[in-house]
């Protein structure tokens, strides 16, 4: 137990400690290293509470996928700092603001949130407890029985969004020329070289 | 638990992860070796012959010389994170050992979600490249990490497809469990790189072009970014990077052994093959599959970058979500999915 409890610090501390230097750093592309660090370290607590399924997925969608994306598009970002600072101040208030409104709202959630007594009982325990299933089949068990409509809308979803993402920004480029890869895989010797019996001191 | 029962499981741990890593680096040193002289062998050259008998000392000259050199570091770099990103690279690229099963019962951390873990940690390579190549500040390095990230991304995908293939044969996560899953009397003929050769076709080039691999090694493509990510490395993290890669690449023999070469079984399933250990079987397979890689190498010339994404994208992609949905029909209509029998 003292172990667990260690490491729940260790990554709770890191988390938290990480997640603050993601608007601390000056420099953008440490923000989303930092917020990498969030992300793995919040993977290592979902391990700590038995939920090695979504520890993992965390790891491989948000880690893997998106904060690549992200750190592909912030590296080459032309971020001049001394500008972004300039209107820090000009915009506090707003922000103070939007911070007030969501405190209030996590302590209004939080303080109304009733926990089932049967859980209180049980704190920390899986259920089904993991030696009669694995984490990963009692989550599909559900996923594709109970939610499977849910489930399946989230992905449409997805799917609709993703499409909507295409279609406003695809444009046709006219005037760019194409590569056919068909027409280049059918290229044989005869239909591209083409050899020819040149004239001594003539040319063709 | 007692305290004593802690250290002694942490001891037990240590020991073995240290066993695992010699074991590896040692083999390592040996698959480049090998990785040179198929080189040489297919361009009608010697290749390394001259430290040690046939040069088989190579690659441990090879070390010292590049933990002997002075390690430079640009002016203009990011410091802390020009020297983190060879270490996270190796370190990622080590870590995945930890889950991989050589024999029944031989993996350090016999896990039950093992092959998303190899997943997940092989998908945080590209964190090295992009790392290295940003810190360096220079042209070439950003370029060759700009590359990467798509790269890797792209072909993680595919990688994805395949792996729940196989899942979906095998009904576990669990390397060792897949592994068993192969066991059949059919010996090699009941592993799953027959029913899924295509998916065996689509891995074994994914994961050339997931680790950097020629025909693949767009990143560091000498004929246009000199080195790419690497260019501005020296000495030990430049040894860091490349060995970062070779243990990448031998996971991913490994995988493939473990996924559709039936990992440590004979391939004939009676005496006297039964009676040879199964770590010996498992050496010989991902041995198998790194000639392969070595012989890819030297025969393919390199791909163009748009050549490249049109593969991932509108061929691997298509064909692998088409299997997905085949095997899984075809397990459902003769009853065999796993859930059924």
């Amino acid at each position: 137990m003292t172990v667990t409890a260690a490491f729940f610090y260790l990554f709770a501390t890191i988390t938290v400690a990480s997640g603050f230097m993601v608007i601390a750093s000056r420099n953008p592309v440490q923000s989303v290293l930092f917020l990498i660090l969030a992300f793995v370290n919040a993977a290592g607590l979902f391990l700590l509470m038995g939920a090695e399924f979504l520890a993992m997925i965390l790891v491989i969608v948000y880690v893997g996928a998106v904060a690549v994306l992200f750190l592909f598009v912030v590296m080459m970002l032309d971020v001049d700092f001394a500008a972004l600072r300039q209107g820090f101040l000009q915009y506090l208030p707003v922000g103070g603001l939007i911070g007030v409104i969501f405190l209030l709202e996590l302590v209004l959630v939080v303080g109304a949130y009733a926990v089932d007594p049967a859980l209180v009982r049980s704190p920390g325990v899986p259920i089904p407890a993991p030696d009669v299933m694995t984490n990963t089949e009692a989550l599909g068990q559900v996923l594709y029985t109970r939610y499977f409509y849910f489930f399946q809308a989230a992905g449409l979803i997805l799917l609709v969004a993703m499409i909507g993402a295409i279609v406003l920004t695809l444009r046709e480029r006219v005037g760019v020329r194409r590569q056919n890869i068909t027409m280049q895989n059918n290229r044989t010797q005869d239909t591209a070289v083409e050899v020819r019996k040149v004239p001594f001191r003539q040319g063709i | 638990m007692e305290f004593g029962d802690i250290v002694l499981a942490v001891a037990i741990m240590l020991g073995q992860s240290l066993l695992m890593l010699v074991a590896l680096l040692i083999f390592i040193a040996y698959a480049l070796y090998a990785d040179r002289k198929v080189w040489a062998a297919v361009q009608l050259r010697r290749g390394p012959n001259v430290v040690g008998p046939w040069g088989l000392l190579q690659s441990f000259a090879d070390l010292l010389k590049f933990v002997l050199k002075e390690p430079v570091i640009p002016a203009p770099a990011n410091k802390g994170m020009f020297l983190l990103a060879p270490l996270l690279m190796c370190t990622l690229s080590l870590a995945a050992w930890a889950v991989i099963p050589l024999n029944a019962g031989w993996a350090i951390a016999d896990i039950n979600v093992g092959i998303l873990y190899i997943f997940a940690i092989s998908s945080l390579g590209v964190y090295g490249v992009i790392m290295g190549g940003w810190a360096s500040n220079s042209k070439y390095p950003f370029l060759g990490a700009l590359r990467s990230a798509a790269q890797m991304v792209s072909y993680e995908v595919s990688i994805g497809f395949v792996i729940v293939t196989v899942l979906m044969c095998a009904g576990t996560l669990n390397l060792s469990q897949i592994v068993e899953s192969q066991n059949t009397s059919l010996g090699i003929l009941g592993w799953y790189w027959l029913p899924l050769f295509p998916m065996f076709v689509v891995f074994f080039i994914s994961a050339m072009a997931e680790t950097n691999r020629p025909p693949f090694d767009l990143p560091e493509a000498e004929s246009e970014l000199v080195a790419g990510y690497m260019v501005e490395y020296s000495s030990t993290p430049y040894l860091l990077f490349m060995l970062g890669e070779y243990v990448a690449i031998m996971t991913m023999c490994a995988l493939g052994t473990i996924l559709f070469l039936g990992g440590w079984l004979s391939p004939i399933p009676f005496a006297p093959f039964t009676w040879v250990p199964g770590v010996i079987w498992f050496v010989l397979k991902a041995s198998f599959l790194f000639i392969l890689i070595a012989m890819v190498k030297a025969l393919v010339p390199r791909y163009r970058y748009d050549q490249l994404m049109r593969l991932g994208w509108k061929v691997f992609l298509p064909l692998s979500l088409a299997m997905v949905v085949i095997v899984a029909g075809v397990l459902m209509a003769t009853g065999n999915a796993p859930g059924m029998r």
